[in-house]
């Protein structure tokens, strides 16, 4: 420790600099950020970034992908597995236009993201120089936030605000375009200072008591209470918070797809998945309920269905960070402003200690019924082809719950959502505002690397992994260990699903042929089986868990298998059907 | 008023100013505009000018629409990092005006025109006067700029021009307080100000 004189004499003498490029100054940043792995793809523009990164092996883990959109891909499922800001780098132009995908999905499911793309040299900006995009504005309507950066002395600062800005408030992606002289520039670089605080920007809106009263008034004045969550309480880190207010409420709780696992599936309290493929009792019971209470979630039109159909009867109790979301969809009659890490322990204060047994009885009766007529068959087929359903099952009685579950777009990951079991938060990973079909592969790298020590799981369907099965690539080079589920049904199955429902079966441009998945895996070095009876899927995946190291089994299941229920576009949620 | 007029009222298109305050920052007019643009709203108008306190702009955006809406973008406009704040006000809550620029020939109207009548009644002024041609200036709402238009045609208007809708908001407290606020408000206990932050002419030029 030092003295306080001499901490006198520290602070009366001028501030230490050294000479660094941007560049350097960049990874420097990254370090003091706690950043451990970065995904990128070099190129022309980002060339002196990489130039100093390879001094840097050490003390930065950088896993080169093999396309741009997976790079912010595996970003996503980093922060998604660890609560961290996942950092992205890539190169001007394609390079740059490549990740838009992956910043767009960031953006939507609310993801932290830093991404840093380099720019052409800033004499030739606007010049339509080689390799020059204008990413600021393209990546505009994705971000949160973005900066073009051509001086080397903005580094520091704009790094530190991107990464403040990406993981405060309601999380999201941001963007930094360096011009490839500041990435050259020599400059005198005074250390690294975190930002934690902007005039403009509030993360957070401060917390109004009267609405805290009022909610708590009517939750406890409430016959039929409904809780729905969403993926603010893993954002907010409030799952201690959420179960308390759960369990002193004794109210039974939904969840949308993001939002799983922020208490556990097999909860007392817990009756499922919200919206056009989520159960039954949640869905109708939307209908029937007076005090509705919604937690960090914003009542996307897959949850809510027909809008002008949807919880008219009740009085609704919205907590969110963001002031945007409160009477975007759905009016709030109390909204509650603010961080739920720090509303619900307010609010749970405030409520009375109940339970809910008859009210918490229909929603077990809807649960019967659904049971006996979708989920046994699902789950449990002793004849006819294999069910997706029946492997996710056998998956959880194999990982108990413990693994993550990382999942494409598609039938698939309606099945993996709505059957997966979680025992905590930040078990499932997805794709769900953007529904980006190829983000389970990448997402799985990054989730891995985020968790090192869970099981990976990666559920993908046929199509979707076709679209970014390149990756097997990333897998082989850098060792990650994921096990990839594919459940092939030779189809695009939501797709053909909704074309058999909708479009009288006319099935167009649905019917995808496939490569033989196993010997792809191969090519890379990637063990891998192909399941095709019911009496092998347990040991396939079996083999699959136990492998050392990445695998891939490939489960062929019914081809023309519909994902039951639904609530059909344009209906309401209580109009749900099993058929 | 009844809930149904005031429904009614609400479901009703009309005329909104948008005031934002934004940090002057590149880019920031991009990420606006396009909060209407995906929506498919026109903006009608739109000014851009520094504001009395330094490095903060103003904007005023005119745009036909119902109250319902603009409370909706009111909340996506300040949920961008670099705006600190949006108001929106129906006519009735603001002063507003428009300046217009008329250039037209000058041996016509000394010759035809009484010029002198033509200036009064019309609220305008002379800006410029050349041999070959006159610059008129008014300003007011749309219907007396216009106004003069129609008089100006007839003697051979060369170039007309207008300017964004410029409004001030009757009951608002003028911003300098509100962001002395924003600067307090918030950072928790350990705040480290970042030391970039408050000379950000220094290192957020381009």
């Amino acid at each position: 420790m030092e003295t306080v004189q001499e901490e006198a004499t520290t602070l009366a003498q001028p501030k230490k600099t050294t000479t660094v490029s941007g560049a350097v100054a960049l990874l420097e940043g990254l370090i003091a950020e706690g950043t451990e792995v970065i995904f990128g793809y070099p190129g022309g523009a980002i060339m002196p970034i990489y130039d100093a990164i390879y001094d840097y092996k050490e003390k930065l883990n950088h896993i080169l992908v093999r396309h741009e959109q997976c790079a912010a891909h595996a970003a996503q499922g980093f922060a998604r597995s660890s609560g961290k800001v996942g950092v992205v780098f890539a190169t001007s132009g394609p390079g740059a236009t490549n990740l838009v995908t992956g910043i767009a999905d960031a953006q939507i499911d609310s993801t932290p993201l830093v991404c840093i793309t380099a720019q052409v040299f800033a004499t030739l900006l606007g010049t339509d120089a080689f390799q020059e995009t204008d990413i600021i504005n393209i990546s505009a309507p994705v971000t949160k936030w973005s900066y073009q950066v051509t001086d080397a002395s903005e580094i520091p600062a704009a790094l530190a605000k991107a990464f403040y800005i990406a993981r405060s408030g309601r999380p999201g992606p941001v963007l930094i375009d360096i011009t490839k002289n500041a990435q050259i520039q020599l400059f005198e670089y005074e250390g690294y200072t975190p930002c934690n605080h902007i005039r403009s920007y509030r993360p957070k809106p401060i917390v109004r008591n009267e609405y805290i009263e009022q909610a708590a008034a009517l939750i406890n004045s409430a016959k039929k209470p409904f809780i729905l969550f969403g993926q603010g309480v893993i954002l907010g880190a409030a799952e201690q918070e959420f179960k308390a207010f759960v369990e002193k409420s004794g109210i039974p709780a939904a969840w949308t797809i993001l939002g799983a696992g922020a208490i556990p599936t097999d909860h007392p309290l817990n009756v499922g998945m919200l919206g056009m493929h989520g159960n039954y009792g949640p869905n109708v019971q939307t209908n029937s309920c007076d005090v509705m209470i919604a937690v960090g979630m914003r009542f996307d039109d897959r949850v809510t269905g027909r809008l002008d159909k949807y919880a008219k009867q009740a009085k609704v109790v919205h907590l969110d960070i963001d002031p945007a979301e409160i009477d975007k969809n759905v009016k709030a009659d109390v909204p509650v402003w603010g961080d739920c890490k720090e509303t619900l322990p307010l609010l749970t204060n405030l409520i009375t200690e109940r339970k809910h047994d008859s009210w918490l009885a229909e929603f077990k009766a809807f649960e019967k019924i659904e049971e006996e007529e979708l989920i046994r068959k699902e789950l449990e087929p002793q004849t006819g082809e294999l069910t997706m359903g029946e492997v996710i099952n056998q998956l959880n009685l194999l990982t108990k719950g413990e693994a993550i579950i990382v999942s494409d777009v598609g039938q698939h990951q309606m099945i993996a959502c709505r059957y997966g079991k979680l025992n905590t938060s930040r078990l499932s990973v997805t794709s769900g505002g953007l529904g980006t079909m190829g983000f389970g592969l990448p997402a799985a790298i990054g989730a891995k690397l985020g968790a090192p020590n869970r099981t990976v799981v990666a559920v993908i369907g046929d199509g979707g992994f076709q679209m970014t099965l390149q990756e097997l690539g990333t897998i082989m080079q850098f060792g990650v260990d994921v096990k990839i589920l594919i459940l092939n049904n030779q189809f695009l199955g939501m797709v053909r699903q909704w074309q058999d429902l909708f479009n009288e079966k006319r099935y167009s441009f649905v019917d995808i042929t496939s490569p033989d998945f196993v010997k792809l895996a191969d090519s890379y070095s990637i063990a891998g089986r192909k399941v095709t009876e019911r009496e092998k899927i347990v040991e396939g995946l079996q083999e699959m868990l136990n492998h050392p190291g990445s695998f891939l089994l490939e489960v062929m299941v019914g081809k023309e298998d519909n994902v039951f229920p639904m609530v059909p576009q344009g209906s309401s949620v209580s109009e749900i059907r099993f058929k | 008023m009844s809930d149904a007029q005031n429904i009614e009222l609400a479901n009703a298109k009309q005329e909104y100013t948008i005031t934002v305050y934004t940090e002057n920052q590149i880019g920031i007019l991009n990420r606006i505009a396009i909060i209407f643009s995906r929506r498919k709203i026109n903006i009608e108008s739109l000014n851009v000018s520094p504001s009395e306190i330094e490095h903060i702009h103003r904007f005023n955006i005119l745009i036909t629409e119902t109250e319902e809406v603009l409370r909706k973008l009111a909340k996506q406009i300040e949920k961008q990092i670099d705006v600190l704040k949006v108001y929106y006000n129906t006519n009735d809550d603001i002063i507003w005006q428009e300046l217009a620029l008329y250039k037209v020939p000058t041996d016509v109207v000394a010759e035809k025109v009484f010029v002198e009548r033509l200036l009064r009644e019309n609220g305008a002024r002379v800006v410029v006067i050349r041999k070959d041609y006159t610059v008129f200036e008014t300003t007011g709402h749309r219907s007396e700029t216009d106004k003069l238009i129609e008089v100006l045609q007839p003697y051979g208007l060369i170039e007309f021009v207008r300017s964004a809708r410029v409004a001030i908001i009757k009951d608002s407290e003028g911003f300098n307080s509100k962001l002395r606020e924003f600067e307090r408000l918030e950072p928790g206990q350990e705040v480290i100000e970042n030391e970039f932050l408050d000379k950000e002419k220094d290192v957020f030029t381009m």
